[in-house]
């Protein structure tokens, strides 16, 4: 069939206003692209990550104890709904790294010789699984191969239970349960410092003196087995030989961190897209409407020719819908680019053997449904009222506007407008609606950009108050078993050493109600200066004598405020049960945590003077001596470095949330124009005539264009204030959205932040006003002045 | 009113009968028409004459099935008009009624051809947009857009559009308002072209009396009702008019 004429008429006027439907079409698109890029990450995550559990057989239950004798496995298997227990020995090691400057740690981890371990699978990326009888082979992750540059055949020297050990790399490999791989305790990765070895187990029960026992078990339970019931017998069952508490994926690390980004990510799936979309919707009513006004004659004469209402009404709403669907093809293309991009960056992120970047139908579909459908929407009170619009009407040109004297002129301050300002408000305030649109629109590309950026700040705060004013140590050791006051002066006395404060570390469950928690308390001198609790003011909370404090979030976790009183049991010792009750509640952002007096949790475990390790200024100088002795130490198990730490958190941002940022930023520049560009075109066209009108009379280019561009201006400038309150709001909005278990994001906006959202837009709108001006100075005075209109 | 008929083999077309039309602009009413009595005959070709704002655009805006009288009857055919609603009248204006306006009203992004072929494509038995350019003397600018012609081509599109549906009434509101003498003789060739050839009821609104002797009959139109009919004994080419 041979295109219509009325077709025809539609693909021509849409390539001479092709710039508007450009502009429209971005705003859609960025919607769109946000939409299917967000969808498509999680869908992408949520099917990788349900693949790897169930191909690589990662465990439900994870048990920690002290030392149990093997036979306690057959009593694991005996409880109802467990199918399946694997045992293991985990070991902490430090090791020399080449190239390392810092002892780096590892946690090793027991798989069977010769083959693949029962649960927990590793997904080999090279070399071969370790041999039965070659006692020190071990295959390392990946992350902590690719970051220090290790590969089969590289030779690592370890001290593993106070044994100097030269280990050989014979593989390097990923596994569901490091996913997102942290040292303990830490909050981030540290890819070059901590990774995860696996080792024989016959080896690692030589070395650890382990034989015929086990410190670790996984367990994988039958569909629709009660997990609670399990980890409660389980928990009795190993009390007798130091059990840490059994716990299930919910509070498995690694897949907690995975669930809580998608969370996070799912928070942003609508926010973002349904904003972009609802600001194409106005400019697509905005353009149609004005291209209605513009085409009363046309629509007259369509009537007049025998076209039905619904004829015409569709012709505008095609047009609304080409626009859409020009739109959703560029979003679909971008949202699939940079979903395949994010993909990428998760993949850094999170350690999968590979993360396809799969797109469900609906996500397409819906997209369809959504940009389409937002389109008919930002169209149907145009259509409408073309339909509506009486033939014999349509053939008078639109009556001459209605002006009257505006605000500021009613106030009786008409001298201070020159007769241009005066031309300029008199149009704002008789198009009253559409300037608020404008206005709205830009101050929501705004919001938008500073939603986008501010989780920078935040961040940035975060890292400044964690590691800052909380955190103050240069260097945190940990020692294999806790020791007595000797251990500490020990560490004390290692070179370079210039401040050392003793802290002690209990896992416990802390208990109120029905609500249980596994943590590790800290119990830090009363009058410390390296380890903080902080209120929301960030001024220092002294550790009261007695009573516990816990960060925020824990409290929320337990439902408990300052007064109750909890029950603690401890998980170590001789595993006391006691009351305490909360004395402080104390914010946090990273992590949950809970405190106390150091000589109050000693005697609260029944023991000396006991510590786990110790907080160190250590002086620059001597930092290499300083290794040295901890590497020569076999009493330690593990250093955190604060540096180490604020660099791996920075660039963890820079690479991740920075990207992602620009992205948005970038988006919300395109909507910028996309509505300044618009509403100058629409402004244009409406005054083409009064303008050109006044060329002819002897005003310069310069001057009608100060009346078209002051206008811009105005709107832009009254933009701004309500874009940064939308921005607060928005940023206020994901606050809430993305407080998560782990995670608690304050509400920081930097004056940097707002300024650059201002820039932005203030460029938009420059880059806006010039292509409008260059079609101000090509105005056709004569073809204006003779058209009808 | 009985009009002088000239016409004695020719049937009648329209019958008007009290038509009024009133407009409120707030508070004020218009009084556009105030109870308009005319037969109009098929085939023939009228001339209303009249000063600005007496009614004459009103009256063919309602002939033409554009508009809605406040009261009164036009029976077209036998068929009453008075009460359609839009899409009664839309079916009416597709299939009997054709338009010619002072501004042309072409569609700018459509060429020449397309404009008339716009109408070919949604009329019962149009003739080919070709032919209806070909009337009006015009297949050599088929391919021009309205931009590239001048305001006499434009109009002759514009009655080449109108005419290809081969309407049963051609209503002309001042076709050659906007155009210079010789243009305007030009259209008003076409016009009379249109009318000798297809037979084609048509109805010219001017307010130029010169125009009026190539009519069969001109009505003069005052304060919103007929002053008075006259007929032509001869017709006038447009060629001998001057104005
Ligand atoms: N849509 C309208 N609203 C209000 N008044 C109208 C409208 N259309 C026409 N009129 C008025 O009706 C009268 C007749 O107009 P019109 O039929 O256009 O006259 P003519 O075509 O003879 O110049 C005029 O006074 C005109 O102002
Ligand atoms: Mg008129």
């Amino acid at each position: 069939m041979t295109i219509r004429n009325l077709d025809k008429k539609l693909l021509r006027e849409l390539g001479s206003m092709k710039m508007q439907v450009l502009a429209i079409a971005m705003v859609m698109a960025a919607g769109v692209a946000t939409f299917v890029m967000s969808f498509g990450v999680i869908n992408s995550l949520e099917e990788t990550r349900r693949v790897y559990y169930d191909e690589y057989r990662f465990a439900d239950i994870f048990v920690g104890v002290k030392r149990a004798p093997e036979t306690l496995a057959r009593q694991f298997e005996a409880i109802p709904g467990v199918d399946r227990v694997m045992t293991r020995v985990i070991v902490g090691a430090t090791l020399d790294v080449p190239g390392l400057a810092e002892p780096a740690t590892a946690m090793l981890v027991s798989i069977p010789e010769g083959q693949q371990p029962d649960l927990n699978a590793l997904h080999l990326r090279s070399g071969r699984l370790v041999e039965p009888y070659r006692e020190n082979e071990v295959i390392i992750a990946d992350s902590f191969a690719d970051a220090n540059n290790l590969r089969e055949g590289d030779t690592l020297s370890a001290i593993i239970s106070g044994h100097q050990r030269t280990l050989e790399v014979v593989g390097v490999a990923l596994s569901p349960e490091f996913v997102y791989m942290i040292p303990p305790g830490a909050l981030m990765p540290d890819n070059a410092r901590f990774g995860v070895m696996w080792m024989g187990r016959d080896a690692l029960e030589a070395a650890h003196d382990m034989d015929g026992a086990f410190n670790d078990a996984v367990i994988k339970i039958a569909r629709g087995a009660q997990e609670d019931e399990i980890i409660r017998i389980i928990d009795t069952l190993t009390k007798p030989y130091g059990g840490l508490g059994a716990y299930g994926r919910e509070h498995h690390v690694s897949d907690m961190f995975v669930r809580n980004e998608l969370d996070q990510l799912r928070a942003m799936t609508y926010v973002v897209p349904v904003i972009f979309l609802a600001i194409a919707g106005l400019l697509l009513h905005m353009v149609l409407s004005r291209l209605v006004n513009l085409e009363r004659g046309q629509i007259g004469v369509l009537k007049a020719l025998g076209f039905t209402g619904f004829e015409i009404g569709l012709y505008y709403a095609k047009l609304a819908l080409i626009i859409a669907a020009i739109g959703l093809v560029i979003g679909v293309a971008m949202g699939l680019w940079f979903g395949s991009w994010m993909a990428a960056l998760y993949i850094e992120f999170f350690r999968f053997p590979s993360l396809q970047f799969v797109m469900s139908t609906e996500v397409f579909a819906l997209a369809t449904l959504i940009s389409l459908g937002g389109a008919l929407v930002g169209a149907i009170k145009t259509v409408r009222a073309v339909m509506k619009l009486p033939p014999a009407e349509a053939m008078r040109s639109e009556p001459p506007p209605k002006f009257k004297p505006v605000l500021i002129e009613r106030l009786g301050l008409t001298r201070l407008l020159s007769p241009a300002g005066r031309m300029i408000f008199r149009q704002l305030e008789r198009r009253a609606k559409r300037s608020i649109a404008t206005s709205v629109g830009i101050a929501a590309s705004l919001g938008v950009l500073i939603g986008a950026a501010f989780t920078i700040d935040s961040l940035d705060y975060i890292l400044d108050v964690q590691f800052n004013q909380a955190e103050r140590e240069d260097i945190g050791l940990t020692l294999v078993e806790a020791g007595d006051r000797q251990a500490f002066l020990d560490l004390a006395n290692m070179p370079g050493v210039m401040q050392a404060e003793p802290y002690r570390s209990v896992p416990v469950k802390l208990k109120f109600g029905h609500r249980t928690e596994r943590i590790a308390i800290l119990g830090m001198q009363a009058n410390g200066d390296m380890h903080r609790t902080l209120d929301t003011e960030l001024t220092p909370v002294p550790l009261p004598k007695d009573g516990i404090v816990i960060s925020e979030n824990l409290a929320r976790n337990l439902q408990v405020t300052v007064g109750d009183l909890l029950t603690f049991e401890a998980l170590e010792g001789r595993r006391p049960i006691r009351n305490v009750y909360v004395s402080a509640v104390v914010q946090q952002y990273l992590g949950t945590g809970a405190y106390m007096d150091l000589s109050a949790l000693n005697a609260l475990m029944q023991e000396g003077p006991s510590v786990s390790g110790a907080w160190l200024k250590v002086d620059e100088a001597a930092l290499p001596e300083f290794y040295r002795a901890v590497r020569k130490t076999p009493s330690i198990a593990g250093l955190s470095i604060r540096k180490a730490a604020m660099d791996s958190f920075k660039n963890l941002l820079a690479e991740n949330i920075v990207q992602m940022t620009i992205a948005n930023v970038g988006f919300a520049a395109l909507i910028a124009f996309g509505v300044v560009y618009n509403s100058a075109r629409i402004s244009l066209s409406e005054r083409a005539r009064e303008l050109a009108s006044m060329r002819v009379l002897g005003f310069s280019r310069r001057e009608i264009s100060a009346i078209l561009l002051g206008e811009l201006s105005i709107l832009i400038f009254a933009a701004i204030p309500i874009g940064y309150l939308m921005g607060y709001g928005l940023a206020a909005a994901i606050v809430v959205s993305l407080d998560t278990e782990l995670f608690r994001i304050p509400l920081i906006i930097d004056p940097e932040t707002y300024g650059m959202g201002g820039l932005v837009i203030l460029v938009a709108g420059a880059i806006s006003a010039l292509a409008v001006r260059r079609r101000l100075d090509r105005l056709d005075l004569i073809g204006v002045l003779k058209s009808r209109e | 009113m009985s009009a002088p008929q000239e016409h004695s083999g020719a049937s009648l077309a329209f019958h008007i009968e009290g038509l009024t039309k009133v407009y409120e602009m707030g508070d004020v009413l218009v009084h556009a028409l105030r109870g308009v009595t005319l037969d109009l005959y098929e085939g023939e070709f009228v001339v209303l004459l009249g000063p600005s704002g007496s009614g004459k655009s009103t009256l063919v805006n309602i002939l033409g099935g554009l508009d809605n009288a406040t009261a009164g009857s036009v029976n077209f055919r036998g068929e009453d008009l008075t009460d359609e609603d839009e899409s009664a009248l839309t079916k009416f204006r597709r299939n009997h009624v054709g338009f010619v306006f002072q501004f042309y009203n072409l569609i700018p992004s459509l060429t020449a051809l397309e404009n008339v072929a716009l109408v070919t494509e949604i009329a019962i038995d149009p003739m080919t947009a070709e032919e209806a350019l070909d009337i009006v003397n015009l297949t050599d600018r088929s391919g021009h857009f309205p931009a590239q012609m001048s305001g006499g081509e434009q109009q002759r599109v514009a009655i080449a559009r109108a005419v290809a549906k081969r309407p049963d009434v051609l209503l002309c509101d001042e076709p050659t308002g906007a155009l210079d003498i010789k243009t305007g003789i030009v259209v008003l060739e076409a016009l009379k072209r249109v009318n000798e050839t297809l037979g084609t009821l048509t109805v010219v609104i001017t307010h130029n009396a010169a125009i009026a002797a190539m009519a069969d009959r001109v009505i003069y139109f005052a304060d919103g009702n007929i002053d008075r009919i006259e007929a032509n004994d001869h017709r006038v080419d447009p060629s001998e008019i001057s104005w």
